[in-house]
């Protein structure tokens, strides 16, 4: 409908004159200790380390004062930095992207970079972000009106076709109204009918992603206001799963519906985010097994946005999403890469855990992300004692050794 | 990115800050960026939750002392500013082989000698100078909880006492605790990398 706006290539080059900017005035610390302190060895190799210059007991355990440095200087690495809080923040970049928001110590330094910082947000603001909201609501409208429309059809081919087009049509228009370029590989791994798309979570936008390639039943809490306009709109034109909250905690109820829906081959594949919440695309945390207990075909998809334009990650704690919206249509660009894993069914002899795993692990490699086994609940909650018991565990025959009747 | 100025400005006391630990600029911004981090109200100083926040400290056996140690200033300290947490993770600052040595000016806050301090306080929570029994069965009962019997700790403790004590006071002053790790390499185990 539109022609493709080829936002990316100005911006390129707008990238790479930031970049030539700002070098000159960057200076790298080079911290020669950096080499020298780096060091990731297991528990066993530090702490053999440690007691290295003590003659070693027969039965393999000891306890030395010096035990207790792998454990504090453990301790405060993680204090410096850790894998997993470092996952609910946007990304740090490293070199300015001209926006003030990624840029946490915005200070002056030179007028090149000001005018170009002030020309930056005058195109942003009273360009960009007008034509977008205007785009954006015409979607909407367009998607609600549209399916209603084709809601009133009755049940026949024509009308899934028509509902399909409908759906693509204005996920369109919501994907220029956020400026995104999105690069689809890998087209013949697509999701087919009867089966499960799993993918990694970064914000809400991920469905405006997938959804602009092709079509899928969402599955979702039912809410109000304007998204429960959409949501019952929707459902009218194609079966999608909305739960009511009371039901999300039943989960035997939870995975009925979505098996009803998945052993129906006419039905649109599933979207399913498996992390449970938004991760700020640096990495994959772990997935939540039930999506692996319903059977049938996983496709995995790898989503990767491309942080230089804009910082796609929703951090629910900080921003509604309102001004998460607003924020994405007064960035660069959306830009973004989609990979179509190969479909992947569990194995014999793998339960749901490692099917899991597997995914995961299949979708950290394509997309460069880290692959995490933290929990993304634990945005929000404490972590469980049994990783403490865990590394007790761990130490313990360490100290006790193999003779256990000391 | 040309905004030290502005971040280093909002420091108080930042280049006495930068003496006393040896930091340079490029690491008092990036520990500044992670103090705000860890601060999740932005507050501008760090209670005892915060530190419990960080999920790899959580499951360390000893983290409770570890986040002691930011607390340690006086009895019931509830706060950490940013100079205090500065200075006490400047203890785990590599030591700089290429310093001259004053013997007038005072021990760097990473000399070996302090590093050794830091690690004994993690022991000697009553601050009495002396790692007691009793404090050492609480250390190895942090540690190791229910993977061992309360016999098999005792003796443990007993015997790790009878190598250390040279004075025969059943505790381990500093001295003996020093001379015991005479031959570990403490430059290095107790460092850690500052910079990404």
């Amino acid at each position: 409908m539109f022609l493709k706006f080829p936002l990316s290539y100005p911006l390129r080059f707008l990238s790479g004159l930031i970049t030539s900017v700002l070098f000159h005035e960057q200076d790298w610390d080079t911290e020669e200790e950096l080499n020298k302190v780096k060091d990731d060895g297991s528990m066993e190799k530090e702490i053999g380390e440690l007691r290295r210059s003590r003659p070693k007991r027969p039965d393999g355990g000891d306890f030395t004062l010096s035990d207790v440095f792998y454990f504090s200087r453990k301790g405060l690495e993680s204090i410096v930095e850790d894998e997993v809080t470092q996952r609910f923040s946007s990304e740090e970049l490293v070199s300015w992207n001209l926006l003030t928001r990624t840029n946490n110590n915005f200070h002056y330094v030179s007028l090149r970079l000001t005018v170009l910082w002030g020309l930056g947000v005058v195109i942003r603001y009273c360009i960009l972000a007008p034509l977008r909201i205007t785009l954006a609501a015409i979607g909407i409208s367009w998607l609600v009106i549209g399916t209603t429309v084709v809601g009133l059809l009755p049940s026949s081919r024509v009308k899934n076709w028509l509902s399909e087009l409908v759906h693509l049509m204005c996920y369109r228009i919501c994907a220029r109204g956020l400026s995104a370029t999105v690069h689809y590989h890998n087209k013949q791994n697509r999701p087919r009918k009867g089966g499960i798309c799993v993918a990694n979570h970064t914000s809400p936008i991920d469905v405006v992603i997938l959804a602009n390639d092709g079509c899928y039943a969402m599955v979702g809490q039912v809410h109000g206001g304007l998204m429960g306009v959409i949501q019952r709109s929707m459902v009218k034109s194609c079966p999608h799963i909305w739960f009511e909250r009371s039901e999300m905690k039943d989960r035997h109820l939870v995975t009925q519906r979505l098996r009803d829906h998945v052993n129906d081959k006419t039905k649109l594949p599933i979207l399913i985010f498996p992390e449970g919440t938004c991760i700020n695309n640096t990495s994959v945390m772990m997935f939540k097994k039930g999506s692996f207990e319903i059977g049938g075909t996983i496709y995995p998809v790898a989503i990767k946005y491309d942080p230089q334009f804009g910082d796609a990650f929703w951090n629910s704690a900080k921003y509604n999403m309102v001004s998460y919206l607003l924020r994405m249509m007064t960035s660069w660009a959306i830009v973004c890469n989609v990979w179509y894993l190969p479909a992947m069914t569990q194995m014999e002899g793998e339960d749901a855990v490692q099917f899991a795993n597997r995914v995961k692990s299949a979708i950290a490699r394509q997309g460069g992300l880290v692959d995490l086994s933290w929990d993304g609940g634990l945005k929000r909650d404490k972590v469980k004692n049994t990783f403490k018991e865990l590394e007790q565990k761990k130490y313990s025959s360490m100290v006790v050794g193999d003779d256990s009747s000391d | 990115m040309g905004s030290r100025g502005s971040t280093l400005s909002k420091i108080p006391n930042v280049d006495k800050l930068m003496q006393e630990t040896g930091f340079s600029q490029a690491h008092i911004i990036r520990l500044h960026d992670r103090f705000r981090a860890l601060d999740n109200d932005e507050k501008g100083y760090l209670c005892p939750q915060d530190f419990e926040a960080i999920k790899e400290l959580a499951m360390n056996p000893i983290g409770d002392r570890i986040i002691g140690a930011f607390f340690a200033q006086g009895p019931q300290q509830e706060t950490v500013d940013f100079n205090s947490f500065v200075k006490v993770l400047a203890h785990f600052r590599p030591t700089d082989k290429n310093r001259p040595k004053e013997s007038t000016s005072p021990d760097p806050i990473n000399s070996r000698t302090n590093k050794l301090k830091f690690a004994f306080q993690l022991y000697d929570q009553d601050k009495d100078g002396k790692i007691s029994r009793d404090e050492l069965l609480q250390v190895l009962r942090a540690m190791l909880e229910m993977q061992v019997t309360e016999e098999q700790l005792e003796s443990i403790t007993d015997r790790t006492i009878q190598e250390s004590d040279t004075d025969r006071d059943n505790a381990i002053s500093f001295e003996e605790f020093r001379k015991s790790l005479d031959k570990v390499n403490i430059e290095h185990k107790m460092s850690i990398r500052f910079l990404r």
